[in-house]
């Protein structure tokens, strides 16, 4: 330790609460009791840290159509590439195993946590903890671990069987491969008697192929595709809106990474977990054929809402207020200057 | 700079395998200065602009990026992996580069909520839980604590994930690139736990940390205790300069040989538990499913491992015959490389590669094995050795340990299949 370490550690010995680990530098603050709350929010397997709450099978299943079956499928069964959260039960010895709450996860306390602090995905921590316990019971209820008119609470949480539980054993590779994989067993000469190619990947023909210059070809088209949309804009002097600034949406386009998680803009656009925007300024809502929209966004609809930028102000803020029901599970934007930039952004797409 | 119509192509390897395939797989001489008898060069005997105009002044760039010529030497991302690239992995162009040490602006990047962006000044970090003085940092704060530099390797423990089941996808950027190696600088995990006190806690032999990041997914994991104390960081830079925001901004867990996902980015809080957390992260994923169904758990340390990475699809051999390098990386979470063979042949005869300098603990090995090229057809393979005598296995080995639903941890030697031509394929053989 240093000069500068056993001086301030004479100073801060009659701080410390301990004698072992007692050199402190007196830097930082206490964490105010309000300030842990906030934040230490995890949950053990024994239960530790599950707030008081409940929440039935019933209200999970509305609670996980909105918000969650985007992703995760209505039945929790997983839409494309995003998790799947039932099924596979006993999948786990078999070529491709299922790994899902029910087949594989073997702590309750871990969909709780997971839930509470990350989902929905783009809008985390915006649910109850009653809502919570409600989707847990669901996703429970969606692997057959629970009746249908089960409600998960605090009290009961533990009582929860999951049928993994027993499913996991600590790192055994100290016994199971490092014994074998030793320099003792390393051959250098005649190691093998012949050898064969078994497989090979370009058979599968899997990998990315892109070079940098076709991306090069790709950004420029990009560029003069918005390049081309102002001049339009500005040629036009009876267009109804007025052409956007170039350092708006270059603002814009940078705010969109919120948004190209669900929604797709350009030539190839096609709907994901939400709706294809190209065109979106000016349009009347739930005009896209091909994507389910929430019931409460058909009534809007029907109630002649027209995306201008003043109901995309509003529905941008607060997508859940503005539309109730809205399966959009973004927590919305906080800065105005932020939905000017992305309205400037998406007016580039016609 | 001069107009686009001037650019040369940079010759790219699609380019150079339909070249090759054009002349009939003859060898292309890509690159090679002009051969004896075709006349004088004329980069040589013509006065070129850059000898006789004027270059850029400083401050062209006030933060300089590679030049043109070098930008296919990019993180690239295999999009059928990941439902989306939000939650979702790059690869770190190891094909192209040398050394040991990672640019920052290429090391592979892996979210779980996206790269979130936070200024300093916005940096909290909590400690808490059992400790004598639960406390906050703040950005400033850490910077007044005693600093360490160490260089290590951070591997994603799904690096070569995808090719337990088969060869599958034909370049090392893509089998092995889920690795990078920076110098990071920050401050003991240690030194942190012991300003927060830890007589709280007691008997710190079955303690843990619960660590966590500010972005949405959290990713907390948990960590032993006696790992917190020994060799982790709280990271605020790496190769001298500020984290970069895909890395964690302003501050990092540095966990050393361990798997990239403890690494957590965005550091917002460490909290000492009397247990495990069981996190979706150390539960659901990063653990490893076994022949019979049971899986491991708390699988943390990689294993030694190492790949040539070039000549390799991505690096193909464009010069024909002659003296060549085959080089490559090796790395261990158990310690420093000791050593690296190498084979020409599929494993019939090993022969000892020589490292660049002497391997540093859970950081890469740079090996080189110089060669002088028949022009035939090789079966290029490499096998790391670290300090604890361990010895990098065959897939083979592996999967008679573990079955073949394994996803993480596959730390097999890599097979490249060198053709005539020079190209290069990725590989299973017998």
């Amino acid at each position: 330790m240093s000069k500068f370490l056993k001086g301030t550690a004479i100073a801060a010995l009659t701080l410390a609460a301990g004698p072992a680990l007692s050199e402190t530098f007196g830097l930082g603050r206490e964490a105010l009791p309000e300030e842990i709350a906030a934040w230490d929010l995890d949950v053990a397997p024994d239960g530790t840290g599950l707030p008081v709450g409940s929440g039935s099978v019933e209200d999970g299943e509305m609670i996980f159509s909105d918000y969650c079956a985007v992703c995760h499928g209505e039945f929790a069964e997983g839409v494309g590439n995003w998790p799947k959260l039932a099924g596979g039960d006993g999948s786990l010895a078999d070529e491709d195993p299922l790994k899902t709450v029910g087949s594989y996860w073997p702590y309750l306390s871990t969909v709780f946590d997971y839930v509470r602090r990350s989902m929905p995905f783009g809008a985390a921590q915006t649910l109850s903890d009653d809502d919570v316990y409600a989707m847990t019971a669901y996703i429970l209820y969606s692997n057959f671990l629970v009746d249908d008119d089960f409600v998960l609470s605090n009290e009961n949480f533990l009582e929860v069987e999951m049928p993994n539980a027993d499913g996991f054993i600590v790192d055994d590779r100290p016994e199971t491969e490092y014994t074998h994989f030793t320099a003792e067993n390393a051959c250098y000469e005649t190691c093998k008697d012949s050898v064969e190619i078994t497989m090979r990947a370009t058979v599968l023909d899997v990998t990315p192929e892109e070079t940098a210059a076709e991306e090069a070809a790709a950004v420029e088209e990009a560029v003069e595709t918005v390049e081309a949309a102002v001049t339009d804009e500005a040629g036009a002097n009876d267009d109804a809106m007025p052409a956007p600034d170039p350092e708006l949406v270059a603002a814009g386009e940078n705010v969109y990474k919120k948004c190209k998680a669900c929604h797709q803009v350009g030539e190839d656009a096609k709907n994901r977990t939400g709706p294809v925007l190209n065109g979106i300024i000016g349009a009347p809502a739930a005009q896209n054929a091909d994507f389910r929209y929430s019931n409460g966004m058909k009534d809007a609809a029907e109630e002649g809402l027209v995306w201008d930028h003043a109901a995309l102000t509003g529905y941008l803020t607060k997508p859940r207020d503005y539309i109730k029901g809205t399966k959009m599970s973004f927590a919305g934007l906080r800065s105005q200057d932020d939905i000017d930039a992305v309205i400037a952004y998406l007016s580039t797409f016609k | 700079m001069s107009d686009k119509d001037d650019t040369v192509t940079t010759p790219s390897r699609r380019a150079f395998l339909q070249g090759s395939a054009a002349a009939g797989g003859a060898l292309m001489a890509a690159g090679a200065a002009r051969a004896q008898g075709q006349g004088p060069d004329p980069l040589i005997t013509e006065v070129q602009d850059w000898a006789s105009g004027l270059g850029d002044g400083v401050d062209a760039t006030p933060y300089g990026l590679p030049i043109e010529y070098e930008d296919d030497v990019v993180r690239r991302n295999v999009e059928w992996l990941t439902a989306d690239t939000i939650s979702s992995i790059n690869f770190t162009p190891i094909h192209a580069l040398d050394g040991t040490i990672t640019p920052q602006g290429c090391a592979f990047e892996r979210h779980h909520s996206g790269a979130i962006n936070m200024r300093k000044e916005d940096f909290r970090l909590m400690i808490n839980g059992l400790v004598d003085r639960p406390l906050v940092f703040s950005y400033a704060d850490l910077e007044r604590f005693p600093r360490e530099n160490h260089t290590y390797f951070l591997e994603c423990a799904a690096n070569t994930g995808m090719e337990w089941a088969g060869a599958q996808l034909n370049g090392a950027q893509f089998t092995h690139g889920m690795i990078h190696n920076m110098e990071y600088t920050g401050v003991s995990l240690r030194v942190l736990l012991e300003e927060a006190g830890l007589s709280a806690a007691g008997d710190l032999a079955d303690k843990w940390v619960y660590v966590e990041g500010a972005d949405a997914s959290s990713n907390g994991r948990s960590i032993p205790m006696e790992k917190a104390l020994d060799d982790v960081i709280v990271a605020f830079k790496a190769n001298g300069e500020a984290l970069r925001m895909e890395h964690g901004y302003p501050v990092r867990l540095v966990v050393p040989g361990w798997e990239g996902n403890m690494w957590v980015k965005w550091l917002r809080r460490i909290e000492v538990t009397d247990q495990a957390i069981e996190s979706r992260e150390e539960t659901s994923k990063y653990t490893d499913t076994l022949a019979d169904g049971t899986s491991r758990k708390w699988t943390w340390v990689m294993d030694a491992k190492s790949v040539v990475t070039s000549p390799s699809p991505q690096s193909p051999i464009t010069h024909g015959p002659g003296p060549m390098v085959i080089t490559g990386l090796a790395w261990s979470g158990r310690g420093a490389i000791t050593g690296v063979d190498v084979t020409l042949d599929g494993g019939v005869t090993w022969q000892k590669a020589r490292l660049a300098k002497p391997g540093e603990k859970m950081a890469l090995s740079r090996f080189y094995l110089d060669i002088d090229w028949d022009g035939s057809e090789m079966l290029v393979q490499s096998r790391a050795h670290d300090e604890t005598g361990y010895v990098q296995p065959t897939k083979a080995q592996l999967r008679e340990v573990r079955g073949l639903n394994s996803i993480y941890h596959n730390n097999c030697i890599q097979t490249w299949h060198v053709k005539e031509s020079g190209e290069a394929e990725n590989v299973e053989i017998s």
